[in-house]
């Protein structure tokens, strides 16, 4: 069970309030970039066991999509943020990295 | 809005469930931290933009504005003017980047009163219903088993659950059977 805390109604609330989106930060290939780049933006994704940034909507409360920073295997949270940020805040970037050293964040 | 109350008087419950029979819900979305929605809300409602997941209601208890999300508010109003309060709020809003919707009959509202109404809540909603943590003002969104609902306390042991029109049968079922009598959990009230 995961307890996630909402960046727009600052809610603390269990996982079933949320409906998960899917790996965050992902960049949609430019038109000309061809099927491969394509195919690989709709259906290739890493799955790790780790580190993990993540897409979640606050379905049955406030209906605003975030991002959550967790680890898929231990499903400690780092962190939340709104879903309109562009790669992960620094202070998230330094908690995670502060217990999984070897992680990266994503380019 | 076309519903009368049901009469879920004759069904055995520890608490009292009524179905509210008509009231004025209009939906607002929009900068919540704009001046203009700020005064055009007060000179319709009389009230000024609720706190973070908050519900306030005026003097007579005949309007509340509840904190719905960063750009939504709900307004309650008495079921006669909705309209009138809406072309308040329209003139009020003028010129400004703002959504209002009459959602009076978009969503059915359930009255709720008794001492266990804190457990029979918390069997429904993954939510800390304590008085301390959920206290008069607070309003919170979350689910009721599989569906949608909000919830408010109006007094200590007394509460307002909202949900959409469509799925009001089965929240008055569920309300009835995690109410009923021989289901005492005991985890607010002793
Ligand atoms: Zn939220």
């Amino acid at each position: 069970m995961l307890l996630l805390t909402c960046p727009h109604c600052h809610v603390t609330a269990e996982e079933t309030e949320f409906a998960p989106g899917g790996q965050a930060h992902l960049k949609r290939p430019q038109p000309e970039a061809g099927d491969d780049a394509f195919e690989s933006y709709m259906f290739t994704r890493p799955n790790p066991m780790g580190v993990h940034l993540e897409r979640w909507r606050h379905a049955y409360g406030c209906g605003k999509w975030l991002i959550a920073a967790r680890c898929t295997v231990t499903l400690e949270v780092f962190g939340t943020y709104p879903a309109q940020t562009a790669a992960p805040p620094a202070e998230i970037v330094k908690k995670i990295k502060k217990k999984r050293p070897e992680w990266e964040a994503p380019a | 809005m076309s519903d009368t109350a049901t009469d879920l008087s004759t069904h055995r419950s520890l608490l009292r469930i009524e179905r509210v029979a008509s009231q004025g819900m209009i939906a607002l979305r929009g900068g919540l931290g704009s001046a203009a929605l700020g005064k055009g809300l007060r000179k319709a409602t009389g009230l000024a933009v609720p706190g973070l997941r908050e519900i306030a209601h005026d003097e007579t208890g005949a309007f509340g504005v509840a904190w719905m999300s960063p750009d939504e508010l709900m307004i309650l109003t008495p079921p006669g003017v909705v309209h009138e309060t809406i072309a308040q709020l329209h003139e009020g809003l003028a010129g400004n980047h703002a959504t209002l919707a009459d959602m009076s009959d978009a969503r059915a509202v359930f009255a709720l009163e008794g001492a266990p109404v804190r457990d029979v809540l918390a069997k429904l909603c993954p939510v800390d219903f304590a008085p301390e943590a959920f206290p008069a003002g607070a309003f919170r969104r979350t689910r009721a088993a599989q569906v949608a609902v909000a919830v408010w306390f109006t007094a200590p042991e007394a509460a307002r659950l909202i949900c959409f029109r469509s799925v009001a049968g089965y929240v008055e079922e569920l309300l009835c059977t995690a109410s009923a009598p021989g289901g005492e959990v005991g985890l607010y009230h002793r």
